[in-house]
């Protein structure tokens, strides 16, 4: 397929996201998209101590993960969510590198996390807040150390390089971790980000996840080489690895959190991955990519190749599967339980929290509102239907 | 009492906030060995260290991004932008994210950052360095945004601003950095004046004149000019630009019944018009005429030669006085 300088096809036609990362250096690979357990001299050394348990565990994370995103998808088809931004194909990433983080680490991550959340033990009604349009935040970032999904790409990565040089300043071990895609390395404010983790040397990692799609911008459309190798122009070490490899990330990220901790500074993580689903549930990728291309990423699926490898070891059995399916629906059904129960706010909570002192100006406007909204008030003293609206 | 330039009573100022609470932190450009461009941060790095006076790399987003994620940590982040035309690269972090996430973790996450910008012209500076960039600020929720007058003041209200639990922008004229004023060095901020709160400098009875900044000793000197032609201007200082507190200007224009607004900014979406406004719809019936007002014109900021042309000085003031009064003026015989 020819292209033009700026990456665009000359045809409106169904694309292929043909990522720098196909034609380059391989990437770090610990399970084989068949299953195969591979060995490699420096990665195995951080996934040493994964016992079986452990493998079957990450299938479980990953597997509930991936229905609380068909769950949430279904709560939107059904009106009960304004929006949704599935993560479907991306579970060995977000598990994989949720999982090696501290609890006094602290995530700084986009909006499509949910799975990261999930590791950090996020109230799983407070994961649908923001997306059911009942608050602009669903949790407070301090009761699992992680801040509420960022919808500006990539600012993010600079509030946890800020977040880092605290660390520093405290002299603390914790890590700041951020997550972002690979439209966002087009980003100013990525790239700022990395000027100053790198000048400070400061404890963050950078973990993005190549989707290979920015709603319906190809991955080459904002690189011309790979994402992992931005950083090394910046000092920032980095390493490319195979995304839907749960244990491939986890290395990866542990030696990225383990440098950190050390005093040893950024790293960035490229996790190739794939957007299996949509950007978000407004979005129609048939419009924009092949199919074809959904079908080769369907076979390296997370969830299936690691799955491959508890078979090998003999341990997907039909008691772990049911097992699996049941916490998963168990999830599913407290999470949806927890959407269609949640109240509505209330009309002058619009106010509230703009600020943490008084402000003449709003006090104002919201005392005017409360007398507009009380002149709605029936004889028998309830608000109208109008009043309240 | 000690006299001060406004630079070195901002500077004090710094210092008791860094002295006081271990959590302040200063970040910018320059502001470390060569203590700031203007000085205002002059010996602070040497005195406190290298990590609570931090030289950052040339960055205005990540200057305010990175001290966001300090807010997130517990710090007290005091970022200096250099001038006030280079605050855009960094508009966003300010709107999107400082304004905004108090209000979008639901009160759980404090941004106590206070955003030092010099302002304003007068200094014979090219391009971007004498913007008056205030109302994209006062236009945001979330944001408070403070300016100052005398050098007491810019001592006491830059460690309001970094003690306040809000986000402050502390707007600097840059033009008033050398003159000196009088500065209590053991004034406490807590009992000064707020920082929200207006001062009638002052007492007039015929025309109620508003100014903030860099125009506030404009508008004295306006004052006492017409004072000698038998016209008596209340000054009022409105120290905050968001929110204004409107009650002092309430009170005097119903005295007076006639308004005179000046800024720098340009007029047509500037925080005169706002004050316009509010106090046409708060004082209608006190109102002898329309207000007036008097500000920079609706162009990119001027080059030096020309610059006294585009920023209301005395004589603008005073024409815009006449206007309110139904004196002749400028714009005599001109309807609408």
């Amino acid at each position: 397929m020819s292209t033009d300088q700026t990456g665009h096809d000359g045809a409106n036609t169904p694309q292929s996201a043909g990522s720098p990362g196909e034609s380059g250096p391989e990437f770090l690979q610990l399970i084989t998209p068949a299953g195969e357990r591979i060995s490699h001299p420096e990665f195995d050394f951080w996934v040493r101590d994964i016992t079986d348990d452990q493998l079957c565990s990450l299938f479980e994370d990953m597997t509930v993960i991936r229905r609380i995103d068909v769950e949430a998808t279904a709560l939107q088809r059904q009106g009960e969510l304004a929006l949704w931004p599935p993560l479907l194909g991306q579970e060995a990433a977000q598990i994989g590198s949720g999982r090696s983080l501290r609890a006094d680490d602290f995530v700084f991550s986009s909006y499509r996390e949910n799975g990261v959340a999930y590791c950090r033990g996020v109230d799983l009604t407070d994961l649908l807040r923001v997306w059911r349009g009942n608050a602009s935040g669903g949790w407070d970032p301090y009761s699992i150390n992680m801040a509420t999904p960022q919808i500006i790409i990539g600012a993010q990565t600079l509030h946890a390089t800020g977040y880092a040089m605290g660390i520093q300043n405290d002299g603390a071990d914790a890590v700041a971790v951020t997550y972002f895609g690979d439209g966002a390395t087009s980003e100013g404010d990525v790239n700022e980000a990395m000027v100053f983790a790198a000048s400070f040397q400061v404890p963050v990692v950078f973990f993005c996840t190549n989707n290979h799609w920015a709603i319906s911008e190809p991955v080459r459309l904002q690189s011309h080489i790979q994402l992992a190798d931005r950083a090394t122009g910046f000092g920032i070490p980095s390493m490319r690895v195979d995304g839907n490899d749960v244990l491939a990330v986890m290395a990866a990220t542990r030696l990225a959190l383990d440098r950190a901790r050390r005093g040893g500074g950024p790293t960035f993580i490229e996790a190739v991955s794939y957007r299996m689903g949509p950007h978000t549930t407004a979005d129609d990728p048939t419009r924009y990519r092949d199919a074809n291309e959904l079908e080769d990423w369907a076979a390296k699926d997370p969830i299936s190749r690691l799955a491959g490898l508890l078979e090998r070891k003999g341990l997907l059995t039909a008691e772990l599967q049911q097992q699996v399916k049941d916490k998963a629906d168990t999830v599913a059904a407290q999470m949806r339980r927890g959407c269609t129960t949640m109240p509505d706010p209330s009309p002058m909570d619009i106010f509230k929290n703009v600020y943490s002192t008084p402000n003449s100006w709003l006090e104002r406007q919201q005392d005017h509102y409360a007398r507009y909204l009380a002149s709605f008030v029936d004889p028998a003293g309830a608000v109208s239907e109008e009043g309240a609206r | 009492m000690t006299q001060l330039t406004f630079a070195r009573a901002i500077n004090a100022g710094l210092r008791k906030s860094l002295e006081n609470d271990s959590k302040v932190i200063l970040l910018g450009e320059d502001i470390g060995a060569l203590g700031g461009v203007f000085r205002v941060t002059d010996g602070l790095q040497k005195d406190f260290g290298t990590h609570r006076v931090v030289d950052t790399p040339l960055a205005e987003s990540a200057i305010v991004g990175t001290a966001v994620g300090l807010a997130y940590r517990g710090y007290r982040p005091v970022v200096e932008i250099q001038f006030d035309g280079f605050i855009y690269p960094a508009f966003d972090q300010i709107v999107s994210q400082v304004a905004k996430l108090h209000y979008r973790t639901r009160g759980a996450v404090k941004m106590p950052i206070t955003i030092r910008v010099p302002f304003g012209g007068g200094i014979g500076s090219p391009e971007h360095h004498s913007e008056s960039p205030e109302a994209y600020f006062t236009h945001t929720s979330g944001l408070r945004v403070v300016t100052v007058a005398n050098p007491q003041d810019a001592y006491t209200v830059i460690q309001q601003a970094i003690a306040c639990n809000d986000p402050v922008l502390y707007f600097e004229p840059k033009r008033r950095y050398h003159d000196k004023g009088e500065v209590d060095e053991n004034a406490d901020p807590a009992s000064a004046l707020p920082m929200d709160k207006a001062r009638v400098l002052t007492d007039g009875s015929d025309v109620t004149l508003v100014a903030y900044g860099p125009l506030v000793k404009t508008a004295l000197d306006a004052a006492s000019a017409a004072a000698d032609e038998g016209i008596s201007i209340e000054v009022i200082d409105l120290r905050s630009l968001a929110p204004v507190d409107y009650e002092p200007v309430v009170a005097s224009v119903r005295k007076t019944g006639r308004l005179v607004v000046t800024h720098e900014a340009a007029q047509s979406g500037g925080l005169g018009a706002e004050v316009a406004a509010s106090i046409t719809e708060r004082c209608f019936y006190h109102l002898e005429a329309a207000p007036v007002r008097v500000t920079g014109f609706d162009i990119p900021y001027p080059y030096s030669k020309l610059e006294m042309h585009h920023l209301p000085g005395l004589d603008r003031i005073l024409d815009g006085v006449d206007r309110a009064l139904g004196r002749p003026n400028s714009l005599s015989g001109l309807e609408g």
